[in-house]
């Protein structure tokens, strides 16, 4: 258990370091992507299957598609 | 000289949120709210699923205003893409096969998961706002594997208004009946069943529309404006 959560956390520690730190915009949104997937399988190990679902749905899913239509109207490298 | 700044800035704050942080309890009760919630909730609310019988009973007021703010948000962001001038619609590149198919296909079971998720609301995990966040992926991948087929933006507008009007009778409804906004006016049956928790799953049905149609919309003025 403890080392299912300890790679939860440092799988979005890494994701969230290489979405500041990706240059190519398309990438950053990706890896904020992976943070959100993460957070949503840490939190249904935490019990809270309700916050983990919104998270996977809206945070994994519909945010990373508005960022990518946004990178789409704009420019891909930062 | 502005580096040493921000580094003299980045202790202090720091050293706030360290302060904060370590006077909370982590793993001990805090308060005894949240035992009465779980000695009492299902027999209160009728409602198995206590994070429901939470957000739409004994805090329901809290959840009007997080849909408020999704709605504003929504309002927001219409009203800004509404200047912009060129609106051409750019698929540069059509859909494969597999996506149109596999888009054909997987639409209408999406839609009945987000259905089920925010009808059985007050039984399993999940409710208003995680449905209709599945509807609106449901839709998100319609636009990408049919994006010629146009869903007109005023459904969204009537179903996003019904569901927010819906809501507001409810709580209107039981503020005749029992005296307060959001009052459980009706029987609350029997608990573990599908018609149970008297007002709940009226009102995530109202919130589940609300929110797909919201998110959806959303979804429908960026692409159309890209």
């Amino acid at each position: 258990m403890i080392i299912i959560i300890t790679s939860l956390v440092i799988t979005m520690l890494a994701g969230a370091i290489a979405a500041c730190a990706l240059r190519d915009l398309l990438s950053a949104a990706i890896a904020s992507c992976l943070v959100s997937l993460a957070a949503a399988i840490l939190f249904y190990f935490l019990q809270a299957p309700d916050v983990a679902m919104a998270e996977a749905s809206i945070g994994a899913a519909l945010v990373t598609a508005i960022l990518v239509i946004a990178i789409r109207r704009t420019e891909r490298q930062e | 000289m502005r580096k040493i700044f921000s580094l003299i800035i980045l202790i202090i704050l720091a050293l706030g949120v360290y302060i904060c942080i370590s006077e909370i309890p982590f793993g001990k009760p805090g308060t005894a709210v949240g035992n009465y919630y779980i000695e009492k909730g299902i027999e209160e609310t009728g409602a198995v699923n206590i994070v429901t019988s939470i957000v739409l009973n004994y805090r329901g007021f809290d959840t009007l205003g997080e849909v408020t703010i999704l709605f504003l948000a929504s309002l927001g962001l219409g009203a800004i893409l509404a200047t912009v001038q060129n609106k051409t619609r750019g698929v540069i590149t059509p859909p494969s096969l597999i996506l149109t198919t596999a888009c054909r296909f997987l639409f209408p079971f999406i839609l009945m998961f987000g259905a089920y998720i925010f009808l059985h609301g007050h039984l399993t995990p999940g409710g208003g706002f995680q449905g209709g966040a599945i509807i609106a992926s449901g839709f998100l991948l319609r636009y990408l594997g049919c994006p010629q087929k146009r869903i007109r933006q005023s459904s969204f507008v009537a179903i996003e208004s019904l569901g927010g009007i819906a809501f507001i009778i409810i709580g209107l409804l039981g503020f005749t009946a029992g005296g307060f906004f959001l009052f459980n006016f009706l029987p609350k049956g029997v608990a573990n069943t599908l018609l149970s928790a008297g007002i709940i799953p009226l009102i995530y049905i109202a919130i589940g529309l609300k929110v797909g149609a919201e998110m959806a919309g959303i979804i429908d003025t960026l692409i159309e404006e890209s």
